[in-house]
């Protein structure tokens, strides 16, 4: 039933100045990509990406507005609220795979990253300044390209500079995309042009989780139930990717 | 095998609509409950600012239905111009439902409704959980009496009222008629609670909500069925349509058409396509050729 189940917060793990990891039991099968509708009671319920996805599930916060502000201050043995998981999540891809990340973007692939033989996973990470990069111990057995915006760490310039470079030495398989729309939007260019299919994995305002409330919509595909993770066929349709986002109100707003 | 029925003038391919709230808050949405079956679709109900809605948890599933308070969301009549015309598309008719808190409202947002090209207008007077609108309006019958006068002066297309069972229903009824609105649509959903065993706190975070699904279908029917005994305009059944035989009790209750809602979440968007499929199986082993002839059947 979609009801949340409660849970205690089993331990806590501070990764950045701004993003801490919240661990938790609760038995349902997760794959990687998808995500749970996380209860804080009393303030709000937001959907949040599974940043663990075996039976010790975890989230990966990033103190952004008064939900997440609330979920940081908990604490070991403090009660949220699970419900999921969903959305499709990734398909596990064959062969040499691209993953590009931008910031929080790490967060949901990850448990993906880990599940890959290294020798078949290049992992792109851009993050804003040295401090903002997390999970590195979970992803560095796999060839690692960091990039931050002001090269205070690894190469000096966006993700997807690094992403072209990439292209041009090696052929890969597959790419695997989430952080910062706008980002996305230009991997997926990307793919396209070098003919290398693309997942990537979307935000949306939320609501329910469950495909009913409209809230999630971009051009008729529901990010909580269709998505979060659309393929370059289905992002090639979506007039509002890389653009137009939707206000809790419903309003459809510039990204 | 003829699926196809009218309400008030407003010919529909088949009974089936897409209930207001559901899925509807956007064109390509609206559209892609067409591709799968619709009769017609009715749009979220839209008032005249944007609202921002209650915070989560707005939605949960219980034993035998949905308990919602989304509360009224909505991007606000000036911004859904473009939702509509997106609609449009679609060559179903297009229900815009309407909210507000007076009759200023109600008429200026049916207005501007009709202006953006909508089929018909669908007045929300039967939100159950939304402080100041819904039925805190939907329950006072002249109150009701004068928004719908008033409406129906304003506009040309079809102006349907939708209403709540927690009013009186017949007088409420009746009202509706001499205001000369053009169906009544019942029933929204019922007023709820869940209540969190392990918390000890109501799950939703506006406490009430309205209840909606299986569990609600009895009370529609029996809504549906007095009203088509007691008011001659057409009544449009809603609550707890989950299957082909669920709208045929429905139109045998009186209903024209029948709404879904909660069946979108139960069976998935085509459930149109579904339901549509069933009803023509049950004509079929009942001998029907029409689906029109079974309306009101149960009335005598
Ligand atoms: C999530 C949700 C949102 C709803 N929002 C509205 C709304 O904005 N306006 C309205 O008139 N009814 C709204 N309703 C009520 C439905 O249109 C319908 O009357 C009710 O759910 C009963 O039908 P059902 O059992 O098929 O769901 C909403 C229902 C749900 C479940
Ligand atoms: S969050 Fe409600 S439809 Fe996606």
């Amino acid at each position: 039933m979609n009801y949340p189940e409660i849970v205690r917060i089993a331990e806590t793990k501070k990764e950045t100045e701004n993003i801490k990891t919240f661990r938790f039991k609760y038995n349902k099968k997760v794959r990687p990509g998808q995500f749970f509708m996380v209860w804080i009671s009393g303030v709000d319920e937001i959907p949040m990406s599974v940043s663990y996805t075996d039976n010790f599930k975890g989230i990966t916060v990033e103190q952004v507005g008064e939900a997440t502000k609330a979920l940081f201050k908990m604490k070991k043995g403090d009660k949220i609220g699970i419900r999921g998981p969903y959305g499709n999540g990734f398909k596990t891809p064959k062969g040499k795979v691209l993953f590009v990340a931008g910031g929080t973007g790490i967060i949901p692939v990850a448990s993906l990253i880990e599940k890959i033989k290294k020798k078949n996973a290049v992992v792109v990470f851009g993050a804003k300044t040295k401090k903002k990069l997390f999970f590195m111990d979970r992803i560095k057995k796999s060839k690692l390209l960091i990039s931050t915006d002001n090269g205070s760490f690894g190469y000096h310039g966006f993700a997807s500079e690094l992403v072209e470079e990439a292209l041009r030495k090696e052929k890969f398989n597959s790419i695997i995309t989430c952080g910062p729309e706008k980002m996305m939007k230009k991997i997926l260019d990307l793919g396209i042009k070098h003919k290398i299919p693309v997942q990537a994995s979307l935000e949306r305002f939320m609501k329910c989780g469950i495909g009913i409330c409209d809230s999630c919509a971009i051009n008729g595909y529901h990010v909580c139930k269709d998505g979060p993770v659309f393929d370059d066929k289905t992002l090639g349709k979506m007039k509002d990717f890389g653009k137009f986002k939707r206000e809790a109100s419903g309003r459809r707003v510039r990204i | 095998m003829k699926l196809s029925t009218e309400i008030s003038g407003l010919k529909l391919r088949n009974p089936t609509i897409l209930a207001s709230g559901i899925l509807g808050e956007t064109g390509g949405t609206l559209l892609n409950v067409a591709r799968n079956g619709a009769g017609a679709v009715t749009t979220k109900s839209i008032g005249i600012k944007p609202k921002k809605g209650n915070k989560n948890p707005t939605v949960l599933e219980t034993e035998y239905g949905l308990i919602n308070a989304v509360g009224l969301a909505n991007p606000g009549i000036d911004n859904y111009e473009n939702e509509i015309k997106t609609a449009l598309k679609s060559k179903i008719p297009v229900i815009g439902s309407v909210f507000g808190k007076n009759k200023k409202e109600f008429v200026l947002v049916s207005k501007k409704m009709e202006n953006f090209g909508v089929n018909a207008i669908e007045l929300n007077m039967s939100c159950p959980h939304a402080r100041g609108y819904g039925v805190e309006i939907g329950e006072d019958k002249k109150i009701v009496y004068d928004i719908v006068k008033n409406v129906k002066k304003t506009v040309d297309v079809p102006v349907f009222v939708k209403i709540s069972v927690h009013t009186n229903i017949l007088s409420l009824a009746k009202n509706i008629e001499f205001a000369k609105a053009d169906a009544i649509v019942a029933i929204n959903s019922l007023r709820g609670m869940k209540i969190d065993l392990d918390l000890k706190i109501p799950v939703l975070s506006n406490k009430i909500g309205g209840y909606s699904g299986p569990g609600i279908k009895p009370v529609g029917v029996r809504t549906v069925y007095e009203i088509a005994s007691n008011v001659k305009i057409p009544v449009i059944g809603c609550g707890g349509v989950m299957n082909g035989k669920d709208a045929v009790e429905y139109m045998m209750a009186g209903a024209s058409a029948v709404q879904i809602g909660s069946g979108v979440y139960y069976r998935g968007v085509d459930v149109f396509k579904k339901i549509c499929d069933e009803i023509k199986l049950w004509m079929k082993k009942n001998g029907y050729k029409r689906i029109d002839e079974i309306i009101g059947v149960a009335l005598k």
